[in-house]
């Protein structure tokens, strides 16, 4: 990363009378002069003018002050920041699947029909479900098509008064906020000190008006549920179904699949465990499986394959509706067809294990400089609170700020919201055993600077492109466009 | 053990294990009932070499038909997609990087997100824009939530029968959960009956009123007095367009419009087989509170440089949990980042450009189709801007639409057994165009002598 700031806009680099395009040769000449003028614009849109070489460095320069798993190690606790590997993008961008128009006919898009099929169908096998819709654009699209899936499941036997979803306090901020979209009431579960769910507390919270118990698993502090089938069974015996958020899937890979613990509906993060880029915070994927018997409350449209080997988009009315006009982010879920095939059998086994190793030995490496709460083994991540130390005074902001100093991305802080200054830590399984052993180093260093020199870790970054923004500022003036930004100079 | 994307040595494995006073990878695992682990491999196949993976697909994609000259639309549009756009997409500082969270490490991305921004909200003709969403159906269906929570008590919304089915399809999928009613304005001879909304409106309740411009036919519709019937009921209208559109037609903003929203796919990027595309939200400064999804801000750094950041989080999922109205918690990023490469290169005046060639040529289409004699447009008396329906005499669209894919022509989208929607933009050449009026002449008239219509 260049720790120069760049720092112009692309507005700034306009001058009148430049262009970027030249369009082909024009079928007839180009006029809207019969259009009603009150049917037009009336003021041009405010956009650049550039040429092509201005906008090239102006986008390389920007790129160069952005921190990528390309660049360095990215610790981020429940993002799965993994490696994301150049023949996915390759395969997705192959002109035959890419030029296909969405409402082309069944039979010119057999290649693409059977492309998502075989996705969904691995996906089914790692995920011990029995059908997966790719449709949802991201997790929190999942999540939300997931209760959707519920939802129309009690609405088909005619139980309207389960409209509640348990969700435990150590929860991702979307479980509850997903849960609010579908029109579902929200009720917390206490975790009990070891950060699993307090089954004493949930039991009495199962009665008939309970649509689904949510949880993740491994939870967000990095603990497997141990007592899982039992949770499962309260809660099925109540008549709530199981929901499983698929963002810490990726411990489970090759080792215990969401079916199994008695999960009913999950959804993957594609761009988490499948190992596809995640953009700058897009496009995702968030896929939503089901066990056998819900299969036909999934969105339309589905794809299934026909007797005679053929593929087909269908749709039907027990559907718990759309919540895409087509197959979802299609491209994307192209790069984890290609992530699941590189891997294989053999390799998709070993990414739960050597993920949980990662985290383990980076835990078992700081556990004496910083505070572990829960000490037990943990599975892909887990949570710090904090300095060990806390005479003096250096938070987990200050920490994460000062690593970035030292060329790391900052884990998950604040979250979650267990303990006061959490740290969440999350390698995944493709780091090396040498990045760890540097990462620890400098963990341990600033630990020694938060007593030796603390200020410096209070006032850190020093060695970034910027230092510390005004938040205050920003959401105070609420400077969002150009146009503001000229008015206000 | 050893996988090109995994560094571990069997030695590193040994050691580390050992500094977790752990044997082996299984006692990772301790916590897990035995019961509950696989205890088998995946029944997936084995793994594959690059060159496996290539061929994978390559098998896949041969069972396409695709590269058709596309006069398919029906809300994503075959447009020119400049090359430098996917080179710098793919710089991995860009591709690889989360969610902007850390603004010291990623003012690549919130600067090109405040540029995107800027652009739209301009190009929207509105005050402000959030930091993208998935595609056009569900940021649609975001600003409906969002008319509903704005209104508080009210939550019926009136959607006109000219919005896009497909998007209708998620706007009743999103209400239907999130309790909210939704009805429909009628449909007058293409456009949304005026008569309707007013009767409509007029019962009470409506939170938002939601109209597509061009609408779902590829016409424009006049929304004159509109906002003021919705404002003088309380409700906001929400305005579904087509981004690129919006270089030539009368803007949201224009119109009085609160919320701006539809997908921006028409601005050059790749159709993909459905995504990902990108959903755009706009709105005026008075509901940027309420407004779903990542916020760019401008402030300063401790040294007074100008600097981005992510700004108003308190409106956010992450914080309002439970009590949140929307979500969604990523935008559309890259997507966001090929919208914004995609108007600086075009401009005004290319934006402009290719309204004004993908219109003239849709009326060469249609003056070419109805000499045909056995093709109507379906609504003569309408404004389309590139994009219109042809009713067949009798005719069968699916052949259309068969006969075409043999000559490599996708003739457009059939929308009922014997209506066409067909689009045009500055891709089809004058040849495809007399193309698809030679194939229409022999699917529904052979018997006519073909004559070059000019």
């Amino acid at each position: 990363m260049n720790r120069e700031y760049y720092g112009k806009l692309i507005f700034e680099l306009s001058r009148e009378g430049r262009k970027g395009y030249k369009l082909p040769k024009h079928a007839v000449e180009g006029s809207l002069s019969d259009i009603p003028s009150t049917l037009m614009r009336e003021s041009a849109p405010q956009l650049p003018e550039v040429d092509e070489p201005t906008l090239v460095r102006h986008y390389t320069n920007l790129s160069t002050n952005n921190f990528g798993v390309d660049t360095g190690f990215y610790p981020l606790g429940s993002c799965t920041m993994k490696y994301n590997p150049k023949i996915n993008e390759e395969v997705a961008a192959m002109p035959a699947m890419q030029k296909l128009h969405p409402y082309q006919p069944e039979a010119t898009v057999q290649g693409a029909l059977e492309a998502y099929h075989t996705l969904q169908a691995a996906l089914a096998e790692i995920g011990g479900m029995s059908e997966f819709t790719l449709n949802p654009f991201a997790g929190a699209h999942g999540e939300l098509t997931g209760l959707m899936v519920i939802r129309a499941y009690h609405e088909s036997r005619g139980d309207a008064k389960r409209t509640k979803v348990i969700v435990p306090d150590s929860a991702h901020g979307t479980n509850p906020a997903s849960a609010a979209v579908a029109g579902l009431k929200v009720v917390e579960v206490k975790s009990l000190p070891d950060g699993t769910i307090d089954v004493d507390a949930l039991r009495p919270l199962l009665d008939d008006t309970v649509a689904a118990v949510m949880m993740t698993n491994p939870n967000t502090v990095g603990i497997f549920e141990s007592r899982i089938p039992e949770i499962a069974q309260m809660a099925h015996d109540a008549g709530a179904l199981m929901y499983y958020d698929g963002a810490n899937l990726n411990p489970m890979v090759g080792v215990a699949r969401p079916g199994d613990m008695g999960f009913d509906v999950m959804h993957i993060n594609l761009h988490k465990t499948f190992s596809t880029p995640h953009g700058g915070g897009g496009p995702g994927s968030g896929p939503v499986g089901v066990r056998k018997g819900l299969e036909k409350f999934l969105p339309n449209p589905r794809v299934i394959k026909r007797d005679d080997g053929s593929f087909a988009l269908t749709t039907n009315d027990d559907a718990l509706g759309s919540i895409s006009v087509t197959l979802g982010n299609f491209a994307v879920e192209m790069k984890a067809l290609s992530y699941i095939l590189s891997l294989g059998n053999e390799g998709l086994k070993n990414v739960g294990p050597l993920a949980t190793l990662n985290a383990n030995y980076i835990k078992s490496s700081l556990n004496h400089v910083y505070k572990l709460p829960i000490d037990r083994i943990c599975k892909h991540e887990f949570v710090f609170d904090g300095l060990a130390d806390k005479s003096t005074g250096v938070t987990t902001l200050d920490v994460a700020k000062r690593l970035l100093d030292y060329g790391y991305h900052a884990p998950t802080i604040y979250f979650p919201l267990l303990f006061h200054e959490s740290l969440m830590i999350e390698p995944t399984e493709t780091e090396s055993k040498e990045t760890l052993d540097e990462f620890i180093s400098v963990m341990a260093k600033i630990a020694h600077e938060a007593s030796a020199t603390p200020e410096v870790v209070k006032t850190a970054p020093h060695n970034t492109p910027i230092s510390r923004p005004d938040d205050t500022a920003a959401a105070l003036n609420q400077i969002v466009t150009y146009a503001d930004l000229t008015q206000n100079a | 053990m050893t996988h090109r994307y995994f560094p571990h040595t069997p030695e590193d494995i040994k050691v580390m294990l050992e500094r977790c006073n752990l044997a082996t990878l299984d006692d990772l695992y301790s916590d897990v009932p035995d019961n509950l682990k696989l205890n088998r491999n995946y029944d997936l196949p084995s793994e594959m070499s690059e060159t496996e993976v290539r061929n994978f697909f390559k098998k896949l994609a041969d069972k396409n038909v695709s590269e058709l000259t596309c006069f398919a639309g029906a809300g994503y549009y075959d447009h020119y997609s400049p090359s430098v756009i996917p080179a710098l997409l793919s710089r991995s500082e860009f591709l690889t990087a989360y969610t902007p969270y850390q603004p010291e490490i990623s003012q690549g991305t919130l600067q090109y997100i405040f540029e995107y921004q800027s652009m739209m909200a301009s190009l929207t003709g509105m005050e402000v824009s959030n930091a993208s969403m998935y595609d056009g159906s569900t940021a649609t269906a975001e600003a409906m939530m969002m008319a509903v929570a704005h209104a508080r008590k009210r939550n019926r919304v009136l959607v006109s029968a000219t919005v896009n089915p497909a998007v209708r399809k998620v706007i009743d999928t999103y209400a239907h959960y999130h309790n909210v009613v939704v009805d429909t304005i009628a449909e007058d001879n293409g456009t949304t009956s005026r008569a309707d909304l007013e009767a409509k409106i007029g019962e009470g309740n409506v939170a938002g009123v939601i109209v597509a411009s061009p609408n779902f036919y590829g016409i424009l519709e006049d929304y004159t007095g509109i906002a003021d019937l919705c404002h003088a009921n309380k409700a906001l209208l929400i305005m579904n367009c087509v981004a690129s559109a919006l270089g030539a037609i009368k803007t949201p903003g224009e119109w009085g419009a609160d919320i701006a929203v539809g997908d921006a796919q028409s601005l050059g990027m790749s159709l993909s087989y459905g995504g990902p595309y990108l959903g755009y939200m706009c709105c005026t400064k008075a509901l940027i509170r309420k407004m779903p999804g990542r916020i760019v801000g401008a402030t300063t750094d401790e040294n007074g440089r100008r600097v981005f950041v992510l700004t108003l989080q308190a409106r956010e999922q992450h914080i309002r949990r439970d009590k949140a109205t929307s979500n969604i918690c990523s935008n559309q990023g890259l997507m966001a980042l090929y919208a914004t490469m995609y108007l600086s290169l075009l401009g005004n005046k290319g934006l402009r450009e290719i309204n004004e060639v993908s219109h003239s040529g849709a009326e060469y289409l249609v003056n070419g189709l109805t000499s045909t004699g056995k093709m109507r447009l379906k609504y003569p008396d309408r404004p389309y801007l590139n994009e219109f329906v042809i009713e067949v005499d009798g005719g069968d669209v699916d052949k259309f639409i068969a006969d075409g894919i043999k000559q490599g022509i996708l003739p457009g989208v059939k929308i009922a057994p014997d209506e066409i929607l067909i689009a045009v933009t500055e891709l089809q050449s004058r040849s495809d165009m007399d193309a698809l009026i030679m194939l229409a002449k022999n699917t529904f008239a052979p018997n006519l002598t073909p004559s070059r219509h000019e």
